[in-house]
């Protein structure tokens, strides 16, 4: 919970020389923190406003184009397919995690010998870096050698390229995605499932509730709060994803995967057009900031 | 975390709950199994891969365990490429981001936690703010304020831009107004000064979610990925998850290699997981917290 602290008391008793001392303290312990936040955080996103109404090579300097940018990227199906692909990511991402971590929750929380030793497993794939995680899978997709495909072949179906198809890419890396984070938001689902009374299963029990019922009525409605952070938390997530598409395809094959930040990083770095790709990540930055607007209105609404 | 309840002294309908109950039980352990399976799979196949030869990995239908264990895939893999040296710049840069953003946040969260001063609050809520900007948004400024500060290729410009965080500074707040003010009066009727009471009584007290939090730190900072990859072009600057992709671009095919180098950049997480799961797993818990 977040609770602010009570406003500063002013006691007329105490020397005003220990109030000026414990200011200028105040001031001191703050300022590397705040001057680093100012300086990489919020001057970045004001920065970042400027320059995408400039056309900056990123070798040159940078010359005022207006809103040319922004015409640009409203007639550039490149971004826009690069939206539809980060929506389309979103859409199936999102419910998809959140139910398999939830699920996961319920699993490991259950009170059976050997329970806390998966609990462990579920949470190995947090700890591996995105990099390795898209490495390890690539090999697994690979339509040669890859396991998946001789897997398949166990049970008479034909190999795939799975992520050299523009219709299998994107499912692929959802896929991967879901087994990288499923173990973070079940932590997360634990925790809250925890916080829940025990008494209260009890009770819907001797009332002959079943355990589905129990789940429909005392778990969800109780698990409000952690469900609408793991939404929250999530959608903002997906909506950034890049380090397991750019290592897995690169946003291939033919931009079936290129969601929005890989088009930036192209962009930027790699067309060098740094104006063009600020002008991107704004109209990103719109969206998700939108997103999480309405995302706040509809819960303060239902509240 | 387990707790234990009291079981409740009735059981009504235990006769007709049994069967159902046992088969409740047999479907959890059956689709625990199953997750694990689909966990660890991947995980045991990359460090078959590693140690399988450069005809083995490539053979179908694969073999499971290798005929004969190829360690030398690990020697080529450092000799190909110097990635001890990257592994000595991510431990390094990991390292300082993490010991510098814990004292920084310590000093921030104390201030905003039990001194005073005017403007407190909205500071406060400034800095939480700042956790709605996305990292995307911000990348390219920090990259060209980065650039022109001539930072490029240095370890500067991995660490530096690193260490701001309002998530740290959040928590260790929290932590600091639960922590209980007697000893801090007791200290300043004595006359210690703020910075002391900081340094010699608020710090240490703070140990445990400072572990937490160092873990935690450590870990996405040896993970990190896109921003390392955007400050340095000079392979000697490269840190281990950047010269590792780099690597599987240069040699696509040589899977054993891949998998070699993806199980030496995957062996200091899993170390952490091992002996400081706890830590971490706290970690999440708390970034949970709102």
């Amino acid at each position: 919970m977040t609770r602010l602290a009570t406003p500063p008391l002013r006691s007329p008793a105490r020397p005003a020389r220990r109030e000026r001392r414990e200011r200028w303290t105040a001031a001191l312990f703050l300022a590397p923190d705040v001057i680093g936040l100012a300086v990489f955080v919020v001057l970045p996103i004001v920065a970042a406003l400027v320059i995408s109404f400039t056309n900056w090579n990123a070798l040159g300097s940078p010359s005022w184009v207006g809103a040319a940018n922004y015409q640009r990227l409203l007639a550039d199906p490149v971004f826009w397919s690069s939206l539809r692909v980060t929506a389309l990511y979103t859409v199936i991402y999102v419910p998809l995690v959140f139910a398999v971590s939830l699920g996961l929750a319920l699993l490991a929380n259950q009170r059976l010998p050997l329970i806390g030793a998966f609990r462990t497993i579920f949470f190995v794939p947090v700890v591996l870096s995105l990099v390795v995680t898209g490495l390890m899978w690539r090999f697994i997709f690979d339509e040669q050698v890859g396991l998946l495909n001789y897997a398949l072949s166990l049970v008479h179906l034909p190999p795939r390229a799975w992520l050299g198809d523009v219709n299998l890419a994107l499912p692929a890396i959802i896929v991967v995605s879901v087994w990288i984070n499923m173990g973070y938001y079940m932590t997360i689902f634990l925790a809250g499932l925890q916080d829940i009374p025990r008494e209260y299963y009890e009770a819907a029990r001797i009332d002959g509730a079943g355990g589905w019922q129990s789940f429909w009525r005392i778990t969800l409605p109780l698990l409000r709060p952690t469900s609408l952070f793991v939404l929250v938390v999530t959608l903002i997530g997906s909506f950034q994803v890049f380090d397991q598409i750019w290592v897995m395809t690169k946003g291939g094959p033919a931009d079936a995967t290129q969601v929005t930040v890989i088009y930036i990083y192209k962009q930027a770095f790699q067309y060098l057009s740094l104006g063009y790709a600020s002008a991107i990540a704004f109209a990103l930055f719109l969206v998700i900031f939108v997103v999480s607007l309405a995302q706040f209105w509809l819960v303060r609404k239902e509240d | 975390m387990q707790r234990s309840y009291p079981l409740p002294v009735t059981r009504p309908h235990r006769h007709v709950r049994s069967p159902g109950r046992w088969l409740g039980t047999a479907l959890v352990y059956l689709l625990c199994l199953l997750v694990a399976l689909l966990t660890l799979i991947p995980l045991v196949w990359m460090i078959l891969g590693s140690l399988k030869s450069a005809d083995e990995v490539v053979a179908y239908p694969p073999t499971f365990l290798p005929h004969h264990f190829a360690w030398h895939n690990y020697v080529e893999v450092f000799t190909t490429v110097p990635f001890g040296r990257y592994i000595l710049n991510t431990f390094f840069v990991a390292t300082s981001v993490t010991v510098v953003a814990l004292l920084f946040h310590s000093m921030a969260a104390y201030a905003l936690a039990r001194l005073k001063f005017r403007g407190r609050d909205a500071l406060f809520l400034g800095i939480v703010a700042t956790l709605m900007i996305p990292f995307s948004v911000t990348l390219i400024p920090t990259f060209i304020l980065v650039k022109s500060l001539g930072w490029l290729d240095t370890y500067w410009a991995l660490i530096i831009p690193a260490i701001p965080n309002a998530f740290g500074i959040f928590l260790l707040r929290q932590f600091y107004l639960g922590l209980p003010v007697e000893l801090e009066e007791a200290a300043r009727l004595d006359g210690a000064t703020p910075a002391g009471i900081f340094w010699r009584i608020a710090l240490p007290m703070s140990q445990p979610i400072l572990a937490t939090l160092a873990t935690f730190f450590f870990l996405a900072n040896w993970n990190a990925y896109l921003w390392p990859l955007i400050v340095t072009q000079n392979p000697n600057m490269r840190v281990t998850q950047v010269a590792l992709a780099a690597f599987s671009g240069e040699h696509s095919t040589s899977w054993q290699l891949i998998m070699a180098g993806a199980t030496v950049a995957a062996l200091p997480g899993l170390l952490l997981y091992l002996f400081l799961q706890r830590y971490l797993i706290e970690g999440i818990k708390l970034s949970g917290l709102k």
